[in-house]
């Protein structure tokens, strides 16, 4: 098949160095990736196209790109699921949130930092057993899918806070962080959880799934995210706006039913945080201009004892 | 058709322009709405109250899909974020008989079961997928001739791919983009519309939150979008409401209206402005609708 790949290049040695796509038509067989299309183009079309890859099999993860906007392997995506309707185009682009560093490369180095952060390795407590630790097999069986992480960077690449914000530890040091919290071997959870609920920690996630749709090993970073929010206000860090929220919201919901807007963004924030009340001012006062406010009575769901009831039970099962 | 109303919780609260316009376009769109069926239903938990117990959410939203299955007909939601929720609890659901078995147990003391046969669904697939675009083309009476407008999406319509049954229904990547060429518009595309509007992290870091808001409507204005339209609430908090915190952060107008699905239908199904209160939101909508050219 007649396949148009459309590529962007950066050369920062050029004497123009600017990004800029650059077109290459291919005639590729059906069962191609888009690794293949890319290796074929730089052995025998454009050898100054740059790229990284190494396994070829989706177990290295070397080879994340955008492909069509959106992060993944290059060599586990097949160009005739991503062609485009109309002019069997195809789109690559270097991952996002990392620096460029020419054409498909960019500079993992940010990335690798915030690997570190989370301090990846097993940290045990106490006397050093004689032989090797011992983990139970159904103490370790939670963490297969983290563990299948190639660290091939798709989720970070797409990150939806990681592009408005350089400081947060993103969802592969996060998944990485969880997958030592939850190792029986580790003794350090309490010291882990401290520096999880600090800024650009577990409470930036958006929870928009990016990072669950473009993982290409199942690793689903951003539930191991909501996992650790969890855990960590169970450690007893329930000071955050983060935790306040997730508090006041079922608090409602098990109270009314439904959301009481203006109480969940009052007690967010903390009723006593002057300065977080006085910024509420302003918008205050917008949507009471416009009418965009929740009634003044937030008044309960009719039945409302059976979603109390719901609460009780569950809560108690867990 | 028949639907039992899922309005969730933001268009009963900061958002009743949501609300007043679902009802007047379903009225010409032959949408019978019951109001009643869902009024003992809770909150979706909107994602939050899953991170805290994942079992309590599924719960509450097994109950609503058994009182929808009650009422005899389908649920339709006007919320991208109930739709997200309720599809993945939906699928959790339906994957292990035995957990929803278990799940039952705590709704036999209200009469109520979850069989499995709800498909809940936002008003825009109900539109592409049960109405048809011909459908709605037939009722439009003010061709929004040449109107750009830039789709926003809102997270929980678009991922995950696999609860929301994108393979099933390739159309609803697109959904959004039909209906606004269906009414006339012209579509502004951008890479943001799929991504998220900062709404969740809203009280938790205001300024991320903010910094997505001014991202994603400066990129539509500066496409040359008039209005950008979401078939989310949440998504029209934030971008309206956060709008000229966006502005003043970035030292820039933006002035970009942020329209509720609802009412561009609405404006393009004859209803007045006002019955959707479209004089109710933070940007002015003033100078858009004094410069709108409607054609029969």
């Amino acid at each position: 098949m007649e396949v148009k790949f459309n590529v962007r290049r950066y050369d920062p040695e050029s004497t123009d160095a600017v990004s800029h796509f650059q077109e290459y038509q291919m005639d590729m067989d059906d069962s191609s990736t888009v690794l293949d299309g890319l290796i074929r183009i730089r052995e025998e079309v454009d050898g100054t196209l740059s790229l990284r890859c190494s396994c070829r099999s989706a177990i290295c993860g070397s080879c994340a790109v955008k492909v069509n906007g959106e992060a993944g392997l290059a060599c586990n995506t097949k160009i005739i699921d991503v062609l485009s309707e109309d002019g069997n185009t195809v789109t690559v682009e270097p991952a996002g949130n990392l620096p460029v560093i020419k054409d498909l490369v960019v500079d993992f180095q940010p990335f690798w930092e915030k690997i570190r952060a989370v301090e990846p390795w097993l940290q045990p407590e106490g006397e050093e057993p004689e032989t090797e630790y011992l983990a139970p097999d159904e103490d370790m069986l939670h963490l297969a899918g983290v563990v299948s992480c190639i660290l091939c960077g798709a989720c970070v690449s797409d990150c939806t806070v990681m592009e408005v914000d350089s400081n947060f530890l993103g969802p592969a040091a996060l998944a990485k962080s969880y997958r030592f919290v939850g190792d029986p071997r580790d003794d350090s959870a309490q010291q882990r959880f401290k520096t999880l609920n600090e800024d650009g920690g577990v409470w930036d996630c958006t929870r928009c799934m990016k990072c669950v749709e473009v993982c290409p090993k199942g690793v689903a970073p951003m539930d191991r995210i909501m996992a650790l929010r969890e855990q960590v206000m169970e450690a007893g860090y329930t000071n955050t706006n983060g935790a306040r929220h997730a508090f006041e919201f079922s608090n409602s919901v098990k109270h009314s039913g439904w959301l009481d807007e203006k109480k969940l963004v009052v007690k967010s924030f903390g009723i006593f945080n002057i300065k977080a009340m006085i910024g509420l001012i302003p918008l205050a006062i917008r949507s009471q201009r416009a009418g965009k406010v929740p009634p003044i009575f937030h008044k309960n769901i009719p039945g409302v004892e059976n979603v109390r009831r719901i609460f009780e039970k569950v809560e108690t099962k867990k | 058709m028949r639907y039992a109303f899922y309005p969730g919780c933001v268009s009963r609260g900061a958002c009743p322009e949501l609300y007043s316009a679902t009802i007047e376009v379903c009225k010409i769109l032959d949408i019978e709405l019951d109001e009643e069926a869902l009024k003992g239903a809770s909150c979706t938990g909107a994602g939050v109250l899953q991170e805290k117990n994942l079992r309590l959410g599924d719960t509450l939203n097994a109950r609503t899909f058994a009182m929808a299955e009650k009422s005899g007909n389908p649920l339709m939601t006007i919320c991208s974020t109930c739709q997200g929720v309720m599809s993945q609890a939906n699928e959790r659901l339906l994957a292990d008989p035995e957990y929803l078995a278990s799940i039952n147990e705590d709704l036999t003391e209200e009469g109520l079961e979850y069989k499995g046969t709800a498909d809940p669904k936002h008003l825009l697939w109900i539109i592409a997928e049960d109405l048809g675009m011909d459908f709605l083309e037939s009722k439009i009476v003010n061709k929004l001739n040449g109107l750009k407008l830039a789709p926003f999406y809102g997270c929980y319509i678009v991922r995950p791919t696999k609860a929301l049954g994108f393979a099933e229904n390739p159309g609803r990547k697109q959904a959004l983009e039909m209906v606004i060429e269906s009414v006339g518009g012209e579509v502004v595309d951008f890479p943001g519309k799929t991504l998220c509007c900062g709404f969740p992290i809203l009280t938790i870091n205001p300024k991320n939150s903010v910094n997505m808001v001014a991202n994603h409507t400066i990129d539509a204005k500066d496409r040359g979008a008039d209005a950008m339209v979401t078939p989310c609430p949440l998504c029209h908090l934030n971008l309206d409401g956060y709008q000229p915190n966006a502005a003043s952060a970035r030292k820039r107008e933006i002035d970009l209206p942020i329209i509720h699905l609802p009412q561009l239908l609405g404006l393009a199904l004859g209803i007045s402005p006002e019955a959707m209160r479209l004089n109710k939101h933070i940007v002015s909508t003033k100078k858009l609708l004094s410069e709108l050219v409607i054609s029969p």
